[in-house]
């Protein structure tokens, strides 16, 4: 993808509202122990836009992912899908908002059931889609059109199992699965941060291609400032469970305001400016900052 | 899978431990088909020796010598009292017949007064005296001559076709003898004869396979309402798991062996058979096996490959049987393997209290200790009773323990 593709995404209309936050808090524990991990945030996500939740380990962004996907309960706040309060109760209505709103987590080596043949995921799918009775012959056309879509041959994914395949080729296989089920949100949570940089590339290629042909929401969550620049439209920056900072992806990278922020960006290291490493000093510095605490 | 169960049988540890097992399993199987008759039956007398053995049918049908000592007058002698051999010298003195009767002493020499006696009475010599004091020679003849025709053994069989109904098979006399070698009934019994004469080796190759039993089924039980207890508490978490914690953790808190003795106090002994041993051991079993899966699965359940099941909208059930279950199974197999091992410890414990499987015609391990204690095999040295019994629950548990740290080697390969 290049520069002008990226600023051509870019300039889509974005106005159709469809996943509206509304002060969300997640609290673990009670009283004085009580932590929260989220805390008190509000966010809108738009038809077709990408969205980065960008924050450091701990901020609160993989528990602010698993409440949207209602993998956990919300302790405060609510959740409203194209401004109703979104119907999470019965199993039917689970199963529905599943078809809207699906993931891609950070280690494909753990998102695999072990003892089950890959086939299984894709099946699943189908079967989650609504369509469990479909003849065989059918299911696999539609197997092969996602495998295909990630460049992956289903012919030789049969009967096989996770640990047979590479960690870029079972990501690769959960973009698959999320072509068959073309939800409209997809959170991407560090779906690059356990691959190789070659197979980083083609998986972000892949999640920008879904979102420009399905219309498919993206909130992709990273710890990687410069990536969250590249693929996004809006940039969300997240600090011990509040965003300190919201705006499309120039105004927060370009003209930043927060000082968390700054510091983040500051801490991005540049192809450009290799690290000089004659200047005996500046380790010395950052040996004694970091061993500072302890002397 | 096929991988892991080569790797399983490639463990040392594994392969002993389960060799030990299938070696105890064939035998409890096969040894059965060179016996005759129930393991329970009394084939012996009182604490036979390991080694031969003659039962007493044997001697009975087997060829007869006749002794050519003559030992009836000493057995007979010794049968007779002080007072009675005075009372026969007293005869050879009034009778006034030419015997040599002036140095024998009636305190010591009987045999030689009693056969003197026997061969020289005669009830026609008319001594002086009244007839009550001649009438009491008389009787002292004829209860020394019982004694010697009352000596021996009349075999006789049941015979419908008979006026008495018994039809007299054979006469065994004192005099006779049997050679022992000459006997067709001789029996081997590789670990002599119990108590009750029964044949020990027979009683333990059953009760081996009958506690083995009591391991299988307590097993079972235990492992099944742990695992269920364990996966249900441990992912459907909230209220449910408060709740299925609170009553694992006061199983666990209460002695599990003080629980298993009242409970199976309760049952009377009438209805105390085996298997309702079996369920009692296993129904008090389960407390740890539940709260090791529910810890496990506590991990589990935040894995991703969870959430995408969840995703894809299974439900609960699927969930736990296709995504959690296998992860927890190697675990499930070993914790299974030592309540096996652990339940047959319990019968053993039980019955030594008296509170086992209460039965006369099955033997588990723990009875035969708790018969062997009860009836003095210690104190009579008939260590036979006793010490394959103990050697044999020692070799189960060390089986399975063996098994279960092979199993552990192979699914737990950062230990090695």
């Amino acid at each position: 993808m290049t520069e002008t593709d990226r600023v051509k995404v870019k300039r889509r209309e974005l106005t159709d509202t469809f996943l509206e936050g509304k002060n969300m808090s997640k609290v673990y524990g009670m009283g004085r122990k009580a932590n929260r991990a989220v805390d008190n945030v509000n966010f809108k996500f738009r038809r077709g836009e990408i969205v980065s939740i960008v924050g450091e380990s701990g901020s609160g962004k993989t528990t602010l992912a698993k409440m949207i996907l209602g993998l956990t309960s919300i302790t405060e706040g609510q959740l409203e899908v194209h401004g109703q309060p979104r119907a999470f109760g019965t199993t039917a209505e689970k199963r529905e908002y599943w078809k809207n709103i699906q993931a891609i987590f950070q280690d494909p080596f753990s998102t695999y059931n072990v003892f089950s043949k890959i086939d299984k995921v894709l099946l699943n799918c189908i079967e989650l889609r609504g369509q469990k009775n479909l003849p065989y012959a059918q299911k696999v056309e539609i197997m092969t059109e996602a495998c295909s879509f990630v460049n992956l041959r289903f012919a030789e994914l049969t009967n096989k199992y996770p640990f047979e395949l590479s960690g870029g080729q079972m990501q690769r296989l959960m973009i698959a699965r999320i072509y068959i089920l073309k939800p409209k949100l997809l959170i991407a949570d560090e779906p690059t941060s356990m691959v190789d940089a070659c197979s980083r590339a083609t998986i972000l290629d892949m999640l920008l291609k879904l979102r420009d042909e399905e219309d498919m929401t993206i909130v992709f969550i990273t710890h990687d400032i410069g990536l969250a620049y590249y693929v996004s439209d809006t940039i969300y920056i997240m600090k011990s469970g509040q965003f300190v900072e919201q705006g499309t992806s120039d105004e927060v990278i370009l003209n930043p305001k927060s000082d968390y922020t700054k510091r983040l960006l500051s801490d991005v290291p540049s192809i450009y400016e290799p690290w000089d490493l004659s200047s005996d000093d500046v380790e010395e510095d950052e040996f004694a900052a970091a061993s500072g605490g302890d002397s | 899978m096929k991988h892991r169960l080569r790797t399983t049988f490639q463990n040392t540890n594994f392969l002993v431990g389960f060799s030990i097992l299938i070696i105890l399993l064939l035998l409890t199987f096969v040894a059965p088909l060179f016996m005759q008759g129930s393991p329970l039956d009394m084939v012996g007398t009182l604490f036979n020796k390991p080694g031969n053995y003659v039962n007493r049918m044997g001697v009975i049908d087997a060829p007869k010598y006749p002794m050519s000592i003559e030992v009836d007058s000493i057995r007979l002698g010794a049968a007779v009292s002080n007072e009675e051999a005075a009372q026969m010298l007293e005869w050879f003195e009034k009778s006034e017949l030419d015997i040599e009767w002036k140095m024998l002493n009636p305190a010591k020499d009987h045999a030689e007064i009693v056969e003197l006696f026997l061969a020289n009475y005669d009830d026609s010599i008319r001594l002086p005296g009244t007839s009550a004091y001649r009438k009491g020679f008389t009787r002292l003849y004829l209860k020394v001559q019982n004694l010697l025709s009352a000596d021996g053994y009349v075999v006789q069989v049941e015979d419908s076709s008979s006026d008495s109904g018994y039809r007299e098979v054979t006469k065994i006399q004192s005099r006779d003898f049997t050679n022992v070698k000459d006997v067709p009934a001789r029996r081997f019994f590789l670990l002599g004869t119990d108590n009750f004469g029964r044949d020990v080796f027979h009683e333990l190759v059953s009760a081996i396979g009958n506690s083995l039993m009591v391991g299988l089924i307590a097993g079972s039980i235990a492992t099944t309402i742990g695992l269920l207890i364990g996966l249900t508490s441990g992912y459907v978490g909230g209220w449910v798991d408060n709740l299925l914690t609170f009553v694992t953790n006061m199983f666990t808190v209460i002695p599990s062996f003080v629980i298993l003795i009242l409970l199976s106090y309760s049952i009377s002994s009438s209805s105390r058979s085996i298997v309702v041993v079996a369920f009692v051991i296993g129904l008090t079993a389960w407390p740890w096996t539940a709260r090791s899966v529910r810890s496990q699965t506590l991990t589990l359940k935040n894995r991703d490959h969870v959430n995408i099941s969840r995703l894809s909208g299974f439900g609960t059930v699927r969930i736990i049987v296709t995504d959690i279950l296998p992860y927890v199974l190697s675990y499930v197999v070993m914790a299974y393997i030592l309540q096996i091992s652990s339940a047959i410890l319990a019968e053993a414990q039980l019955s030594m209290l008296g509170l086992g499987p209460s039965t006369t015609t099955h033997a588990t391990l723990g009875l035969m200790l708790s018969w062997s204690m009860q009836f003095q095999a210690p104190l009579s040295g008939a260590w036979w009773a006793f010490i394959p019994v103990v050697l044999s629950i020692a070799l189960i548990s060390f089986s399975m323990n063996l098994m279960n740290t092979g199993l552990d080697q192979v699914f737990n390969p950062t230990l090695r």
